[in-house]
């Protein structure tokens, strides 16, 4: 008994689940469930829909290279059996899930922290832009952030210029 | 090898000019006009020409190609297609059909030429007929030559099939000796044998099994002896074989002088032939000892047969008395006559390095036998001898303790009782095969340890560096000015529906005169005795809770008049009128606002804005068909 891998959506494929597919070339192509299935029967490229590991994985939403990965590969030759391994190997499988817990947490956040910083200052231009809506210590944060900005903002450039009037009252070119 | 039997047959010069005549007919288009344009007509007709041409070109071509090119072929059959055909009258004919050949091409060019000039058709129709006639009358000469090559070619086909490099064994000698009933004993051919000399009339050819190796025999006409001049045909083909094929040569001896031939005229021919049988291992066959022994000879004829042990160097003479009526001595001769000519053509093999291939691919094993070799006995043989019962005590079979532990059906396999592990007590183990959505297996390893300690180093390395660095930070900075930005949408969104209120209405401009400022509401509400300040909403105050609703509820309270502008209208007036409790109130609110919820999200007006299905249309389940069944309604 083994979980598979379903080839559309890389998600598990638990024992009678599933369908699996072997083409004339003997490749074999397991799918969890119809949806992938007939993606696939329509040809569809799994790195173009949003919602398979295979798109996240490569637009860098989730981590790809990783040495918790290593742990999990398909032995080809079998180990002749040896209870203190089995234990060894459930506990180290345990530590490696937590571990690559932590580090997804880790990948996410410096995502979305990575992120974050771009946001940051055009939140705060807005913020700016908008005091006046503003009451209290909100109002208060917001005209710090014009401060800021006092130097960058495109109103500045925009001051209108007032056009002395000549006592004729028409421009003549000299 | 020759195929010779593959030459396709010659016709004669009549036929070949019918057939090819015959063909320009039928393979050229045949219909023409003497109102076609007269480009037409002379490509017809010219192409009559060519055709012709080229159909006897091919078919004389073709004769040249097949047949043997003497000087191209192995010596032995040029010699033999010499002493049978005559060299030049062979190369006379077929010289003569290469220069047909030419002429034929030479004519068809000729009047291919001449045509270009013809202007009507019969003029170009006379062309044709003269290059046809020409070329036909030309092919008409080859007659003599013709019938001659098919009359080569019969003969050709029929000549045994004689390779001349494998090893062969050539027999010898006077007519009428024994050797065809040698070949006879020896091979599985059946040559003819007779009592009067000149039987075998050609060479015939056997084969023989030696040394798990095929060995051709080549029986040979006799041999008389005279001078090489006055030999016939038949004769020089036997000598033509023995002058070309590395064989080894068996000279049969008719010691009996049966064939009618003394012993003194079949050594005096075998000195004559003795160049002949110069590098070739040699045997002399005593034959028909049956008739007379050796001992019996004279001493004369044993002086003559000494005579012949005489040999100079290159070959090596055995004597081998044999009788081919009793079959006596003949596998002894065999034996030796092929022994000598095994290791002569080893011998010229190493002297020609083709040795060398074969060197490098032999190894000799150093590997010694032990002392002791007993015979291997299996238990059974040892058994039925009445020897000792084998030490091993029989296992009990798997189909025995099947048997015993409930039949075929009942009885399972226990397929790890045999296994070999370093602890045995865990052979009954439960092992799991999957845990938290992965294979076990895909994890075992037998360095474990080693990865586990160095992954765990890894991440202490990583968790330090992490916290140097500042994501929580920036999450949590952002986390902030998100509320206020949140603030801000939501002050902006307030401000858009109160500029859409201040939209004119019903083409009505809205005048600025009609638009009351919150702050005057307030002060009317306050004058009234309520709480103006809950009016103002958001520009009074921080809190985003005071909602239009509450204003209702508490107008409702304090039974005012005045309704919002988005009132709800389902309202009844009992409610309005009715004293209640705060909770009860609360209560009904909370009741009336569920309600509301699941209608907005209908997208209801309100309660009375219901869709009744009509679930059976009367104009479906009334009423005939105009066309087909109402059995299914």
């Amino acid at each position: 008994m083994r979980i598979e891998k379903c080839w559309f959506c890389s998600s598990s494929v638990y024992p009678g689940h599933g369908i699996m597919f072997v083409r004339n070339d003997c490749k074999t192509f397991r799918f969890c469930r119809s949806k992938c299935h007939k993606h696939f029967k329509m040809k569809h490229n799994p790195r173009k829909l949003k919602w398979t590991k295979a798109y996240r994985r490569a637009r860098g939403k989730e981590m790809v290279v990783d040495s918790t990965f290593n742990f999990e590969k398909k032995r080809l030759t079998p180990t002749r059996y040896n209870r203190n391994l089995m234990v060894k190997t459930v506990r180290a499988m345990q530590i490696v899930e937590r571990i690559r817990q932590v580090r997804k947490e880790r990948f996410h956040k410096a995502r979305l922290a990575a992120q974050l910083r771009k946001r940051q200052t055009s939140a705060q231009k807005e913020i700016a832009k908008s005091a006046h809506l503003l009451e209290g210590p909100n109002k208060e944060k917001a005209l710090l952030y014009q401060k800021e900005f006092a130097g960058s903002t495109k109103a500045k450039s925009r001051q209108k210029v007032k056009v002395e009037k000549t006592g004729s009252g028409s421009m003549e070119v000299e | 090898m020759y195929r010779f039997k593959d030459i396709q047959t010659i016709p004669t010069a009549k036929q070949l000019v019918d057939i090819v005549l015959s063909k320009t007919q039928r393979k050229t288009p045949t219909v023409v006009h003497p109102g076609f344009k007269i480009t037409r007509i002379r490509s017809f007709y010219m192409r009559k020409v060519k055709f012709c041409q080229t159909s006897y070109s091919e078919k004389l071509s073709k004769i040249l190609e097949e047949f043997p090119k003497i000087d191209d072929i192995h010596p032995f059959y040029a010699d033999l297609c010499n002493v049978l055909y005559d060299r030049d009258h062979y190369k006379l004919a077929l010289g003569q059909v290469n220069a047909c050949k030419k002429v034929v091409d030479g004519i068809a060019k000729e009047y291919v030429k001449m045509m270009k000039f013809a202007d009507s058709l019969y003029k170009c129709k006379m062309l044709k007929r003269a290059a046809l006639g020409r070329m036909s009358t030309a092919v008409k000469k080859l007659q003599g030559a013709l019938s001659f090559l098919e009359e080569v070619r019969q003969h050709l086909g029929r000549l045994p099939a004689i390779n001349p490099a494998t090893r062969t064994l050539i027999l010898t000698g006077y007519p009428n000796v024994g050797k065809s009933s040698f070949m006879n004993i020896v091979t599985n051919a059946n040559v003819d044998v007779q009592q009067y000399a000149f039987t075998t009339k050609s060479l015939f050819i056997g084969h023989l099994d030696h040394n798990y190796v095929k060995w051709q025999v080549i029986d040979t006409p006799g041999i008389l002896d005279h001078p090489l001049e006055d030999r016939n045909s038949i004769e020089m083909t036997a000598i033509t074989a023995l002058a070309h094929l590395p064989a080894a040569v068996l000279f049969f001896v008719d010691i009996s002088e049966h064939c009618g031939f003394s012993l003194a005229t079949q050594v005096a021919l075998y000195h004559s032939i003795k160049p002949l049988f110069k590098n070739r291992p040699l045997l002399i066959i005593l034959n028909k000892t049956d008739i007379r022994k050796v001992d019996e000879l004279s001493a004369e004829e044993k002086q003559l047969l000494d005579s012949m042990k005489e040999v100079d160097a290159g070959g090596e003479v055995s004597f081998f008395e044999t009788s081919c009526t009793k079959k006596q001595g003949v596998d002894d001769a065999l034996q030796k006559g092929c022994e000598l000519l095994l290791e002569k053509r080893v011998d010229q093999k190493v002297k020609t390095g083709k040795a060398d291939q074969f060197r490098s691919r032999l190894h000799v094993t150093s590997v010694t036998p032990p002392a002791s070799r007993p015979p291997c006995i299996p238990a059974s043989v040892q058994q039925a001898r009445g020897g000792a019962e084998p030490e091993e005590a029989k296992e009990p079979l798997e189909r025995d303790r099947m048997e015993e532990l409930g039949g075929a059906g009942v009885y399972s396999v226990d397929l790890w009782r045999r296994a070999l592990l370093e602890d045995p007590s865990w052979k009954y183990d439960m092992v799991p095969e999957i845990m938290d959505g992965h294979n076990i297996l895909d994890f075992v390893d037998p360095d474990i340890d080693n990865t586990i300690a160095r992954l765990e180093k890894e991440e202490e390395l990583l968790n330090a560096e992490a916290s140097l660095g500042d994501d929580d930070q920036v999450i949590r900075q952002y986390k902030k000015t998100q509320h206020v930005l949140d603030e801000v949408h939501s002050r902006m969104r307030q401000k858009r529906v109160e500029r859409r209120l201040e939209k004119s209405k019903n083409g009505l401009p809205k005048l600025r005169k009609n638009q009351k400022k919150g702050e005057e509401v307030e002060e009317q509400l306050n004058s009234l005795g309520y709480d103006g300040a809950k009016v103002r909403g958001r520009s009074a105050s921080k809190k985003r809770g005071t909602s239009l609703l509450r204003k209702r509820k508490h107008d409702v309270a304090a039974g005012g008049e005045e309704e919002a502008q988005s009132a709800a209208r389902g309202r009844s007036r009992s409610r309005k009128n009715s004293v209640m409790a705060e909770e009860t109130s609360q209560f009904v609110e909370k009741k009336r606002r569920k309600t509301m919820r699941l209608h907005t999200k209908k997208g209801h007006k309100g309660e009375a804005d219901r869709w009744i299905p009509d679930l059976k249309p009367k104009h479906l389940y009334s009423g005939k068909r105009g066309i087909g069944k109402t059995d299914r309604r």
